[in-house]
């Protein structure tokens, strides 16, 4: 029975990868490559240690942006501005901690800070909007992303630059070493070999696991967590219930943008030490991706933040190797999206006609009397 | 009494060994129903007995595990609405499915549009309206907004609606439960006229006096099975009671409340500006006193749900005042009001009253989420909010597999009781009860006027909305008639029959209407 119940959760997800491989390989063979020889070098690229450890940093990063708009998502909110939100909570999380010096664990803990609170403050701002000026939150943040992105240059161009650097690399000033994030290579290798040099698992992923396990037990073990699901499910009835609408659409969007302003930092606080220009920009859209294949859910999203991770990471081998164009993999991740949401509804009606038949098997279980 | 009537050879509608499986439940199991051309024919049962599943089979809307349809003869089976339509099959839902943005016409032709060269024909539908509305006596604007339609004329759309598909037999689920009697009565000819055109009908209905009154053949379900079929002239309403429940027909009733003068909800000069031309608040002025239980009847959408929804802060007044034991509550989020213990029965459940795809403890803290047992602090204390919603479903007869089904899953009056029971559990001051027994079968509504009659006992302040006027005469101390926005008649139940409240309602009894 409970067997069941797994196999099921995992069917929408696997059909829906399976699906989407099966369409990519046929767009491989329509530009005249051969799919079977690009999935097995993904594959064999893919399964070494050291993508591995790349795609659990990838992973850390897209769990954060999944966690941050399926927030959003949990109450009917779509925080389009999700990648404003992180790339701006990163210059100025970024330039604060080169700024300050601080002992090793409250210096970490003020760049998180800084983070979350301007990602907070950014999401707080579209959150106003709709409920102060009654604007559809997709609009302000579609529009509040240009704006944080314009924002970004401006500042770093002006205020953040590091003046002591000669090259181009337009860069904040670096982080000193007490307000850096230590890496949990040894972790890994306690189980596998050693991990080839250059490679750091990032120690951000243990944040990103505490950040996954609040949102479960906020969700669902908290009075804000129950408000916030309700009103996702029934406006109407939550509204009768006590829920403060406009409250509580202000603070799921205060408590997504925290979130997201943590989705820079594994890779500022773990192996940049600074924001430049080569800091990664997309995650934002990516994670509403991700929290879509993983429904909203804390263990899905993550099952689809590996999943993605682990599909950017193994990509890069297709450039070096045959003729495969690396967007492939894109085409993949869109297609899995797609596929996921059409899968989940199938896999539903499956379960309603399996838990049917059960019931008709235990016959004479009637409506209790 | 239990008859085989041989009716005409080959009959409208013949479903027979209908079984439907459903989580934990048997919805229908091997239901026969056999109705004749051109007969109404009324289906009748306790909450959950599957009345509702029967015809959604029937109507394509969900498929039947085992056994046989046969429409007009020959065997028919349904994947979907629209090919029962083909087969001239229509329903009209409890929950009706109208655009409210759009005009009765736009509302009628939906989906099945006229069209001339690719164009939507708008003079040809009109023109088809008009046909229709004439010939059954169905009265209606084509240029109405629905959303100014009363209850009354909303269902004579969707009847419409069903006409125009070019339905031969029409499946109505609980048509009656939003009615006032004198829009029964409207209702009960439109469908006269309806079979003398030869059309076959099937009804649902709690009501059994509606019941007989109407139906040429009634079938009753009891726990998805089909126990009786009758002839109505055969049978009284309490031998068809004793038939679906087991139990005889209750009635309201009420001892003469203890002397209290203690005000419980005191409004004063409530107002509220009409808006999209419905009829808001105009002065309001009552009180509910401890004890005591004000009913409040009128037509829909004469402002008894404006009230409701101020009363418990869900509405913004422009005007007076709302007071709690003599402290002024106006300024007060919902919360706080509900905190401080008012009750609330929506008068729609699904719309104001439930998560229908969250589980039942889910629901059951619905309103009542900040409170012990359902809280501690800042969590949700899911062991107590189990146990709590436990209790509710046994002391309130809820039929359910369990508690971790989702309210989707249960029967309407299932819905509804479970709706009561967190309410009443909570232990409300004040209980403010639009339509409490809507669609709940004659055993359980004697439980809701028991639990009623107890929690006033013991000082329980209620403001009844009802469209039942015999449960208002018989529950109310004290009643008030709402039209237009105010209050225009106060009246004795001891003294006051049926039809005198539906013409205060209606405002057709001159005196107690100011204007
Ligand atoms: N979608 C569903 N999923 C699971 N169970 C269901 C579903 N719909 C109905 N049921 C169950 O099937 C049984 C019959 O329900 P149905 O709605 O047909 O009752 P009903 O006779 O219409 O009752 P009521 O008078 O309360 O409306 C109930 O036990 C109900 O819980
Ligand atoms: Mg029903």
């Amino acid at each position: 029975m409970n067997l069941r119940r797994l196999v099921l959760a995992l069917a929408a997800p696997v059909g829906a990868f399976a699906f989407s491989v099966g369409l990519s390989s046929l767009v491989l063979l329509a530009v005249g490559t051969s799919p079977m020889e690009a999935w097995t070098e993904m594959l064999s690229y893919g399964t070494r240690l050291e993508t591995f450890v790349e795609t659990g940093n990838r992973a850390t990063q897209l769990y954060l942006a999944g966690v941050a708009v399926a927030i959003g998502f949990r109450m009917n909110l779509f925080n389009i501005g999700v990648e404003g939100q992180y790339v701006l909570a990163a210059l100025l999380a970024a330039a604060a901690g080169a700024a300050v010096d601080l002992p090793p664990v409250l210096h970490v803990a003020l760049i998180m800070a800084v983070a979350m609170a301007v990602g907070s403050a950014f999401a707080g701002v579209a959150g106003y909007l709709k409920v102060a000026r009654g604007v559809h939150e997709v609009i302000s943040t579609i529009m509040l992303n240009a704006i944080a992105l314009a924002m970004v240059g401006f500042l770093l161009r002006s205020w953040l630059l590091d003046e002591t650097d000669t090259t181009l690399n337009m860069k904040t000033p670096e982080i000193p070493p007490s307000g850096r994030f230590p890496q949990i290579n040894g972790i890994v290798e306690t189980f596998t070999r050693e991990i080839g040099r250059g490679r750091e698992l990032w120690g951000f992923l243990l944040v990103a696991i505490v950040v996954g396990v609040l949102f479960h037990v906020f969700l669902n073990r908290t009075r804000a967590g129950y408000d916030l699901r309700a009103t996702g499910i029934n406006p109407f009835a939550a509204e009768a219930s006590g829920v403060d609408p406009s409250a509580t659409v202000v603070r799921a969007m205060l408590l997504s943008g925290a979130v997201a302003g943590l989705i820079g930092l594994p890779e500022i606080l773990g192996d940049a030490h600074k924001y430049d220009l080569g800091f990664t920009r997309g995650l934002g859209f990516a994670g509403i991706a991700v929290a879509l294949v993983g429904r909203n859910h804390p263990g899905g999203v993550a099952v689809a933040a590996v999943l993605f991770g682990w599909l950017d990471s193994a990509a890069p081998i297709l450039d070096v190797v045959g003729d495969t164009p690396r967007e492939i993999v894109s085409i993949l991740q869109g297609v899995v999206v797609l596929s996921a949401v059409v899968a989940y509804e199938v896999v539903n009606r499956i379960r309603r006609a399996a838990e049917a038949r059960d019931a008709a098997a235990a016959s004479g279980a009637r409506a209790p009397a | 009494m239990t008859t085989s009537t041989v009716h005409a050879p080959t009959p409208a509608v013949e479903l027979a060994g209908i079984t439907k499986r459903f989580p934990g439940v048997v919805a229908n199991d091997a239901v026969d129903l056999r109705v004749a051309e051109g007969e109404i024919h009324a289906v009748v049962g306790e909450n959950g007995a599957g009345k509702s599943t029967l015809m959604k089979i029937l109507y394509g809307m969900q498929a039947a595990d085992e056994g046989t349809m046969t429409v007009g003869g020959s065997e028919v089976r349904f994947s979907s609405p629209s090919e029962a339509i083909d087969a001239g099959i229509g329903m009209v839902h409890q929950h009706f499915m109208l655009a409210d943005q759009l005009t009765v016409l736009e509302n009628v032709v939906l989906g099945a549009e006229p069209t001339r060269r690719g164009t939507i024909d708008r003079a040809a539908a009109r023109r088809d309206l008009e046909d229709l509305g004439r010939s059954y006596g169905l009265d209606l604007d084509p240029d109405d907004h629905v959303e100014t339609l009363e209850v009354g004329e909303r269902q004579r759309v969707e009847i419409i609606k069903v006409l125009y598909r070019g339905a031969r037999v029409l499946i109505l689920d609980e048509p009656t439960a939003v009615l006032v009697p004198q829009e029964v009565e409207e209702l009960f000819r439109n469908l006269r006229e309806l079979k003398a055109r030869g059309h076959t009908i099937i009804f649902i209905d709690h009501k059994l006096e509606e019941v007989l009154a109407i139906a040429d053949t009634i079938t009753v379900l009891r726990q998805g099975r089909t126990v009786a079929t009758v002839d109505p002239s055969e049978v009284t309403a309490h031998q068809l009671a004793e038939l679906m429940v087991g139990s005889d027909l209750p009635t309201p009733s009420t001892e003469p409340r203890a002397d209290d003068d203690h005000v419980t909800l005191a409004i004063r000069g409530l107002s509220i500006p009409a808006a999209e031309g419905r009829p808001a608040l105009d002065g309001i002025d009552l009180e509910v006193r401890r004890g005591e239980i004000v009913g409040v009847a009128g037509v829909e959408g004469n402002g008894q749900g404006v009230l409701v929804e101020a009363i418990l802060g869900l509405r913004e007044a422009t005007g007076g005042d709302i007071a709690l034991d003599g402290e002024s509550i106006s300024g007060w989020p919902v919360r706080r009001r509900r905190e401080a213990g008012l009750g609330y029965v929506p008068e729609d459940r699904h719309r104001r009253g439930l998560l229908l795809d969250a589980p039942l403890w889910e629901n059951a803290m619905l309103g009542h989420q900040t409170t012990a047992p359902y809280a501690r602090g800042p969590w949700i204390d899911r062991r107590g909010a189990r146990d709590a919603t436990t209790d509710i479903v046994a002391d309130f007869d809820v039929r359910t597999p369990g508690i971790d089904t989702t309210a989707r899953a249960l029967s309407g009056g299932n819905q509804q009781k479970l709706v009561i029971g967190r309410e009443m559990a909570a232990g409300p001051r004040m209980l403010i009860a639009a339509h409490p027994t809507r669609g709940i079968d004659v055993g359980a509504q004697a439980a809701v006027w028991a639990d009623l009659r107890t929690a006033r006992a013991d000082g329980l302040a209620v403001l009844l909305v009802s469209a039942d006027l015999e449960e208002l005469i018989g529950l109310a101390d004290r009643l008030l008639v709402m039209l237009r926005g105010r209050i225009v008649a106060e009246l004795d139940p001891a003294t006051t029959t049926p039809m005198q409240l539906g013409g205060h309602m209606t405002g057709a009894s001159g005196d107690g209407d100011p204007s």
